[in-house]
């Protein structure tokens, strides 16, 4: 428990210095929201006038308290670029495309990457792991994006499996979106299989020449099940911070992901937002995708209890 | 009644077409009941020959020639599903590292009950569980129901070898290879891991090959013991014989190198 509540506390702290780097970034960067939404044209009084209006001139503390007390509430204010909509309600249509998308990718990483690097350290030095290895090697050189494009070539142009650009909201039907979103999806997740399987093969190697394995040998055990009820359990544990990390990387790849296949998810709301310094927007997108990111290091710490019995006692 | 014979064990690495021999025409005999010591310098070959005994092979290794009569069965000569029926059930072997011999994300009654899983299928989980906390009681444990339900790390070094030997005779097997198996814990602890598998020995009935490099410990736990050296045997006999008249230069060498009380006069 004490466990917990100390990771829990530490999730708060990192949670407001992200929000106060991220805000204090955007007030430090040069460019001017008031200017940049009235247009190059407008009198310096207009430009005063949106000033004062949307307390632009307030001292940064007060501005950022006002901006976190309502962040916390789950309002970002309002968008600069497009009139009379809540950052909120811009979110709101996105995230449920980008989250479905970064849910797909990580799940075809487990599902794939898993038995694939077992398979991998089982047969290590042999046919499937020296296949394996090389496969992996490419498909890690190549990155995500280029990928995307040969995907959409093949599938889309040549074989006509989806319609490239052609996206289905998920209210509209459901499972069009999910079929149009295994595309992107793989593009985001082969490159991380590739590494994954890797990790999980060195991972269960090393852990193979541990003393307790030959402990296992000695009692009878066969070597899968040495492999499977001592070493893997074993093995997943670095491979879990390592995944924890993919995490941040298939947000931060979907991003460039969505915008080769017109995914309206997050990634193409930071990308307009950012070209139309709507503040407000990339503001809340940062803080968004970082606060992810923390929370689930926070559930890894969590996991990682339950697999490891060592951390329960080092705390 | 001969519970092992080893004749002419030789075992070597190979690396591609290197050859190195590192057990050389070993031979050796073992009674039923018996404490049979294994004395000889790190790099003797008698971690080797336990490791053969029990089938624990590197990748490397290979035995090129040798008998090994086990209980009448010959191990070199079976195949391998039939040689895992013995490993851990009739022969089983406690290691010198304590700390790092346990598996240490399973708990510890898993790790005492796993041969039984492996060797005896009929008994249910309460039988099992019954038979591991008897073991871990023989190894005079106190608290063995705690200790089935802890992780190896929450134990200290000499409470880990306790539960290696109670795992190791958790299916009373015939031999138990215990290969410098106190050399890491301090000396009291050795003290009381000697007496504890001296009593095992004498409760059960159970034969123990005690490998060590320590003389002195030989000493204390064994009647009769085999010294080797650079990958042979080169004496063999009581350790009385071996004290009072050894043959063997080396064994003389050892024997004088080992440490006594007694102030050395000045002249």
């Amino acid at each position: 428990m004490k466990y917990v509540l100390k990771k829990f506390i530490t999730l708060i702290i990192t949670l407001l210095c992200i929000s106060a780097i991220t805000f204090g970034a955007f007030s430090i960067i040069p460019g001017d929201a008031a200017v940049s939404k009235l247009g190059v044209n407008a009198s310096p009084q207009q430009v005063e006038a949106l000033r004062q209006e949307m307390g632009l001139d307030d001292p940064i503390l007060q501005r950022y308290g006002r901006w976190l007390s309502g962040a916390v509430r789950g309002d970002f204010g309002d968008s600069y670029q497009y009139d009379n909509t809540t950052v909120a309600s811009l979110l709101s249509d996105r995230l449920p495309v980008t989250a479905m998308l970064s849910v797909m990718s990580f799940l075809l990483i487990l599902v794939i990457a898993f038995p694939l690097g077992i398979l991998s350290a089982r047969f290590s030095g042999r046919g499937p792991d020296i296949g394996m290895n090389l496969v992996t090697q490419v498909i890690m050189a190549v990155p995500s994006f280029f990928l995307g494009i040969l995907l959409t070539y093949l599938f889309g142009l040549v074989l006509h499996w989806f319609q490239p650009g052609q996206f289905v909201q998920p209210d509209e039907d459901l499972g069009a979106c999910l079929c149009y979103l295994v595309f992107p999806a793989i593009a985001i997740a082969l490159p991380k299989i590739a590494m994954v399987v890797k990790f999980l093969r060195n991972s269960v190697l090393a852990e193979m020449e541990k003393d307790y394995v030959r402990t296992a040998y000695s009692r009878g055990n066969t070597k899968s099940s040495v492999l499977y009820r001592h070493v893997l359990k074993n093995a997943f544990i670095p491979v879990i911070t390592f995944l924890a990390l993919l995490i941040a990387e298939i947000l931060a790849g979907s991003i460039i992901v969505e915008q080769v296949f017109s995914v309206p998810g997050v990634g193409r709301l930071l990308i307009t937002a950012i070209l139309n310094r709507d503040y407000p927007v990339v503001q809340a997108v940062v803080m968004y995708v970082t606060a992810l990111v923390v929370v689930i290091n926070f559930l890894v710490d969590l996991l990682y209890q339950a697999v490891d019995p060592r951390i329960k006692a080092g705390g | 009644m001969k519970l092992l014979e080893v004749d002419n064990l030789t075992i070597a690495f190979e690396e591609g077409r290197e050859r190195q021999i590192v057990v050389e025409h070993a031979g050796f005999s073992m009674e039923k009941g018996e404490i049979l010591g294994v004395v000889g310098e790190s790099g003797s070959g008698k971690s080797m020959v336990a490791h053969c005994l029990m089938g624990l092979y590197k990748k490397n290794e290979k035995v090129i020639d040798g008998r090994i009569l086990f209980d009448g069965q010959s191990l070199l000569a079976m195949p391998r599903e039939e040689r895992r029926r013995i490993q851990g059930n009739t022969m089983s072997i406690v290691f010198q590292e304590p700390m790092t011999s346990l598996n240490p994300v399973k708990k510890v009654g898993f790790q005492v009950e796993e041969s039984l899983s492996i060797h005896r299928k009929e008994l249910g989980k309460q039988e099992k569980k019954e038979l591991a906390l008897q073991a871990l009681r023989d190894v005079e444990l106190p608290g063995a129901e705690e200790i089935y339900e802890s992780y190896p790390h929450e134990l200290s070094g000499g409470m880990r070898q306790r539960v290696m030997i109670a795992s190791a005779i958790v299916c009373r097997p015939k031999l138990l290879i215990a290969d410098e198996a106190t050399t890491a814990l301090d000396v009291t602890i050795q003290a009381q891991i000697i007496r504890l598998l001296k009593k095992l020995n004498a409760s059960t009935g159970m034969s123990v090959l005690f490998i060590s490099h320590n003389l002195r410990v030989i000493q204390e736990i064994c009647s009769r013991a085999i010294v080797m050296w650079q990958g042979k045997v080169v004496e063999q006999g009581t350790v009385e014989e071996i004290f009072r008249h050894p043959k063997e230069d080396y064994t003389r060498r050892l024997i004088a190198a080992i440490p006594t009380r007694k102030k050395r006069r000045n002249p």
